[in-house]
């Protein structure tokens, strides 16, 4: 076993098919010389070059429009935004382009892109640069939808992203970057579509995904010393997702808190607890809750992000309030 | 047009092109004209469901530019897609069978009429979102430039969508790279019911290019070797890594926006002195004038091309509508969602 960061997870994961596949190139703003805005890119430049890492003018629409076009001509293409938040400015070339290309046209045309947006608050980003937008991405038919926790599952899910041959949205969350975790020496893939069960529990289970793993986790930690069992899975696929674990846990503790970042209204988790409310009613023998960010901007002062984001306490409160 | 066999003469210099190949852009024009009329009476006759956006008028623009290109070359295209289509190569039937709605169209009955592509052909796809194809259009000369071949896209788009920020965008990046993309810009004079001189302050788009430092040019877009000259020009550039081109071609539809459109923001007069310059009988005279083709000849031309738009009118309406469980595939490789209960 050795340490390895967040960061390096998705370097090494991008590195490894690079090496493997002379199609497989990534360009996006500042990705170059520069490294990336948070450095996840550092040292390719140097060992690829400027074919194959390369910068690109502030232009979302044209990073990810000629993602689309290279893709359909037969390359592999990663793009990098910035930050999530400026999907807004990519978001038709996202959504009627790279969505919709393959089935508008009866399959003539196939789009293996791999889309990367670091999201999430926590850095005093304010309202532009914080948010958690994956609801919007999961919505549409089309798009794939992945979201690492740590170093082995960026590697691995980064291996899967760029190996499929559909558009994968590749979420990053900028808090977690270099965070270190244990990893194997022999990197392995990791599949999409399947969640880990970071711990057994037989009380509640939480599903959760990203940043809010650890508050998941820091939070099961205070509910054991109230004899309170949480099971917490991290999903690490939000489409497709592992519908399997999530009902083979709700079938043992029949109590389910679902987490993440975004804020509740029309957030992802919503989608999870429609699909348990829904195909698995009565295994659930509390209501099922969901713990998210407040319903506002993502605000700049320290104290009013924390105040608005959620943290391990709000999810033992959710817990607790279903015994 | 003027000049002698083979020798057109284009501002002073000679444009080399054989017969074979006058003979096949007008078999190209006929069959973009007779089509494009077949799907405006099978619309009329509810026939064609949703939207359709007809090229009438505008056959010399796709013609002529598609005469430079090879069949690994590439284009995309528009909401009013069907002329480039029918010039990349595109086929009748499975093109007609598409705007039936038939599951043996191009799309399997799941595009429509603005969603046709056949990438075996370089056909990226006509787009229904104004501007979108231009960055795809930069993708496409990215990866023909990463790969190191020499193979080009054309990128036809209306005046309208330069109006788009994807199209600053692309033209950017294009330049930037030194790209192999050919803008050609269909300048119709209109953006939906809004005229040109009310949706941007030029009358020539061309000279944008000159923001972007590539050449542009402006042509008349009802001749077709002018416009077959000014594209050809900018694919030798593209081949060359000499990198992008502007071209504008002036032009006029015939038809509404979409059939159905009533028009009522047109002069009056406008259409008729843009159908004295309808592209196709300028061609057939230049054709007959030259001893390329008799009167004769062009008559069994244009009964070949009726029976093709016959056919493939029959094909697509003896063709099945698509099984409902096709509509639960292509939205992915791999995954085919089951039909669920709702």
């Amino acid at each position: 076993m050795k340490k390895m960061t967040y960061a390096e997870g998705i370097r090494e994961g991008m590195r490894k098919k690079m090496l493997e596949d002379p199609n497989v190139f990534i360009f996006g703003e500042d990705v170059g010389k520069f490294g990336g805005c948070f450095g996840v890119t550092m040292g390719m430049f140097d060992e690829f070059g400027d074919k194959r890492v390369r910068d690109t003018p502030i232009s979302e629409g044209a990073i990810i429009g000629t993602a689309v076009g290279s893709a359909a001509c037969g390359l592999r293409p990663i793009a990098e935004l910035m930050f999530m938040d400026f999907v807004t400015v990519g978001m038709d070339q996202i959504v009627n382009q790279a969505a919709k290309l393959r089935y508008m046209t009866g399959g003539k045309i196939t789009l293996p892109i791999v889309i990367r947006l670091p999201e999430g608050g926590g850095v005093s980003a304010a309202a532009q640069h914080s948010q958690s937008l994956e609801a919007w991405l999961t919505h549409v038919p089309g798009l794939k939808v992945v979201y690492p926790s740590n170093a082995r599952d960026a590697y691995g899910l980064m291996i899967s992203a760029i190996e499929d041959d559909n558009p994968v949205i590749y979420i990053e969350n900028k808090t977690l970057y270099a965070t270190k975790s244990e990893v194997e020496d022999e990197l392995k893939i990791v599949p999409l579509g399947k969640a880990s069960v970071k711990k057994e529990g037989t009380d509640v289970t939480i599903i959760t995904y990203g940043r809010q793993v650890f508050n998941s986790l820091k939070a099961s930690e205070d509910l054991a010393k109230d004899g309170i069992n949480a099971e917490v899975i991290d999903l690490r696929s939000l489409y497709p997702f592992d519908i399997e674990t999530i009902f083979k846990s709700v079938g043992k503790t029949h109590k389910v808190v679902i987490v993440s970042e975004e804020v509740k209204r029309g957030a992802f988790t919503g989608e999870i607890a429609s699909i348990i409310a829904e195909e698995c009613f009565y295994e659930c023998d509390a209501p099922i809750k969901r713990v998210g960010s407040l319903n506002t901007p993502i605000p700049f002062a320290s104290n009013l992000e924390n105040y608005v984001l959620p943290n391990d306490r709000d999810i033992v409160i959710a817990v607790k309030s279903l015994f | 047009m003027c000049g002698s066999k083979n020798k057109i003469m284009m501002g002073g210099s000679i444009l080399k092109i054989t017969d074979a190949q006058l003979k096949s852009m007008y078999l190209t024009m006929l069959k973009i004209r007779k089509f494009e009329t077949r799907a405006m009476d099978k619309f009329a006759e509810g026939k064609i469901p949703g939207f359709v956006h007809l090229y009438i008028g505008e056959e010399a623009v796709a013609t002529g530019a598609c005469a430079n290109l090879r069949e690994d070359d590439y284009i995309t295209s528009t909401h009013r897609g069907h002329g480039h289509i029918i010039a990349k190569g595109g086929e009748l039937n499975y093109m007609m069978a598409e705007l039936f709605g038939k599951e043996t169209g191009y799309g399997r009955g799941k595009g429509g009429s603005m969603h046709i592509a056949d990438a075996s052909k370089g056909i990226l796809g006509a787009n229904g979102i104004v501007g979108a194809g231009h960055n795809i259009a930069v993708g496409a000369g990215f990866a023909a430039q990463y790969k190191g071949t020499d193979q080009v896209c054309v990128c036809f788009f209306g005046d309208g969508s330069t109006n788009q920020s994807t199209f600053h965008e692309s033209m950017n990046l294009a330049s930037i790279w030194k790209l192999p993309v050919i803008f050609v810009c269909e300048n119709n004079g209109y953006g939906i019911s809004v005229s040109q001189k009310r949706h941007q302050a030029i009358t020539d788009v061309s000279v944008r290019a000159t923001a972007y430092n590539m050449p542009g040019v402006t042509v008349d877009g009802n001749d077709v070797f002018a416009v077959y000259e000014a594209v050809g020009e900018a694919v030798a550039r593209a081949r060359k890594g000499q990198g992008p081109s502007l071209i504008e071609c002036k032009t006029y539809r015939w038809r509404g926006h979409f059939e159905g459109d009533p028009t009522v923001y047109r002069p009056e007069g406008e259409l008729e002195a843009w159908k004295k310059k309808d592209p196709i009988p300028r061609l057939e005279k230049y054709l007959m004038e030259n001893d390329i083709m008799t009167e004769d000849e062009i008559k069994t031309l244009n009964a070949d091309v009726d029976k093709m738009i016959d056919d493939a009118n029959e094909f697509a309406d003896k063709s099945k509508i698509p099984a409902l469980e096709s509509a639960l595939e292509d939205v992915y490789t791999d995954i085919v969602e089951e039909g669920r209960v709702r």
